[in-house]
């Protein structure tokens, strides 16, 4: 009998094809281990019947040339998913079941796999810990009140606990990489421009990736293989040839070079990463890939940039809710009341928070001072990039300057909780691919996570790299069911 | 530079979000703090940078401008949270 649960993507799938596993028992058996995981919060909204039904339908008639034949997967409730409600954690959307399917998610069906349900996530995905969610913060499998990051934290803490097989996730930030990181799993954000936003709920546009977390590299490209299409339904989507990641999924990093930038080595990093980074190091010259010392000179000035960005592109983005046409709505003694009652009640502290940021960056007088100098500052953040990658065909760091906090302890100070994803903005700032896979333990057990950055639309390189990279570091997640017990 | 109460009730009111007196008081503190992490964008000289526009350095492409109906209206007004089913409805607007 095989234990379904604990089985990588590649394995369900080959258990599938080989008539082993039929897809009612495997949805059904990720099913009951949601039912018995509710202390993690990890859902939103379950669509269980419905992915039993499909189940059923598939084994009648399965179609064993599909990429995930039968496969049950929940999503992060930032995609929108047809006559499946969805709320971008928020009260404002509690009500929201749209009309129409996202692109990523459609590809997914497409090709054989099921919708168990949507994940639980930071209200617009703007946090770097899943407390922020109208729907309560979400408990990392790893241990007992600890954040599982954010925020994907739905997803990443289902991927780690087992009660779905693979997900994707949204990055605007850091979004899949720091939840990745601080739950031991692997999570890609792809190349801004590589999978559709179409039916995405929108943060910031101009940063905003889908992308796969998976529990190791080879389901992690097999996923981006699936979702990454060029899409006519989003004006930034790229028609670019697009490898065939999976397949040609290769550990020979001989020879590449490797940049490590030192302004990653920032003030107060604890000794625990520096070490990991170190040995992270080392493990690529063992592949045969030569390291070089690399300078990305802006890099401090990436996350101050970013929250002027993000922040601007939000309070446009979040201008849309407005009580009228969707959603949550207080009754106003007028237009203008009910619009400012609306969103008082509607939207949370973080999200008001950066809607305000926005705003003002945005208002007369100070576009000039705040957004136009982002944007430059972006530039400058881009050419170093472009600058290193005439030496280097990749670059390595930490993923997170730290392990996972527990539960509150920086909610109460905001710019604490933006130092999380120093290591990540830069990526989304210059548009670039990246991705997180789990790389050791801190002094408690928590999982520390190491940062691939690519160039752009070199998906297959960084892919490499961390395949021949999780070779040699041979990562154990230790998942103790803690929740269940 | 320091964002004061006035400042915040007018941001408030241009985001159209309704804030009481106290949460004002607490977003002043979270905003300063925030803005002055973000103040250190100034001590880097940008002169002569062109800002960026667009991370990705492709042409817009070109569709075809048709009509496609999907005959949904019903399906879309039933999110309203009006109960209306034939149109979207507000607070009267015209006196």
């Amino acid at each position: 009998m095989i234990d379904i649960i604990s089985q990588s993507l590649t394995q369900l799938i080959n258990n599938i094809k080989d008539k082993k596993v039929s897809s009612e028992e495997v949805t059904k058996s990720f099913i009951q281990r949601a039912e018995k995981s509710k202390k993690l919060n990890c859902y939103i909204a379950e669509d269980f019947e419905n992915a039993i039904n499909k189940a059923k339908k598939f084994d009648n008639k399965p179609n064993y040339d599909s990429k995930l034949p039968g496969i049950p997967i929940a999503v992060k409730d930032l995609f929108c998913t047809k006559n499946v409600k969805t709320t971008a954690g928020s009260k404002i959307l509690s009500n929201f079941v749209p009309t129409y399917e996202s692109t990523v998610t459609q590809n997914m069906w497409n090709e054989g796999a099921i919708l168990l349900g949507k994940l639980n996530c930071d209200e617009f995905a703007m946090g770097s810990s899943n407390e922020t969610s109208f729907f309560g913060n979400v408990q990392s499998p790893i241990d007992k009140n600890l954040v599982p990051g954010g925020s994907s934290g739905g997803s990443a803490s289902a991927v780690a606990g087992q009660l779905t097989p693979i997900t994707i996730g949204t990055d605007t930030g850091g979004s899949i990489r720091q939840p990745a990181s601080f739950t031991g799993i692997v999570g890609l954000k792809p190349t801004y421009g590589s999978c559709s936003r179409y039916g995405i709920v929108a943060f910031a546009s101009s940063l905003d990736q889908a992308g796969p977390m998976a529990q190791n590299v080879k389901d992690c490209a097999l996923l981006q293989e699936v979702i990454s299409t060029y899409d006519p339904k989003d004006s930034t989507s790229i028609d670019f040839k697009r490898s065939h990641y999976s397949k040609k999924l290769t550990n020979n990093i001989k020879g590449k070079k490797i940049g490590i930038p030192k302004e990653y080595r920032v003030d107060g990093m604890p000794k625990e990463i520096e070490d990991l980074w170190q040995k992270g190091i080392n493990h690529v010259k063992e592949c045969g890939a030569e390291t070089i010392d690399i300078s990305l000179p802006h890099t401090s000035y990436a996350l101050p940039a970013y929250y002027i960005v993000a922040p601007a592109e939000a309070s446009s983005n979040l201008a849309r809710y407005d009580g009228v046409k969707y959603g949550f709505r207080v009754k106003g003694e007028n237009l203008i009341d009910m619009y400012e009652k609306t969103r008082s009640e509607g939207f949370g502290a973080e999200v008001q928070r950066r809607i305000m940021i926005g705003t003002y960056v945005l208002s007369s007088g100070y576009y000039d001072a705040y957004y136009l100098k982002a944007q430059k500052v972006r530039k400058l953040i881009k050419n170093d990039f472009d600058e290193a990658y005439k030496k280097v065909d990749a670059i390595l760091t930490p993923s997170t300057p730290s392990s996972a906090f527990k539960i509150g302890e920086k909610t109460n100070d905001p710019v604490s909780m933006y130092l999380n994803d120093i290591f990540t903005v830069p990526v989304n700032l210059a548009g670039l691919p990246g991705i997180s896979i789990p790389a050791g333990h801190d002094s408690r057990g928590y999982p520390l996570g190491l940062q691939i950055i690519g160039k752009a639309f070199d998906e297959q390189n960084i892919l490499n790299i961390a395949f021949a990279m999780e070779e040699k570091i041979n990562f154990k997640n230790k998942i103790t069911d803690w929740w269940i017990k | 530079m320091t964002i004061d109460l006035k400042t915040v009730k007018h941001i408030s009111k241009l985001s159209r979000i309704s804030i009481e007196d106290e949460k004002a008081k607490k977003l002043t503190g979270d905003l300063n703090s925030i803005f002055e992490f973000i103040e250190k964008l100034n001590k880097l000289n940008t002169d002569k940078v062109e800002p960026l526009t667009s991370i990705a350095e492709t042409t817009l492409k070109l569709r075809r401008d048709e009509v496609k109906s999907e005959n949904i209206r019903d399906q879309i007004l039933k999110n309203s949270p009006n109960e209306n089913k034939d149109f979207f409805v507000v607070p009267k607007v015209v006196e």
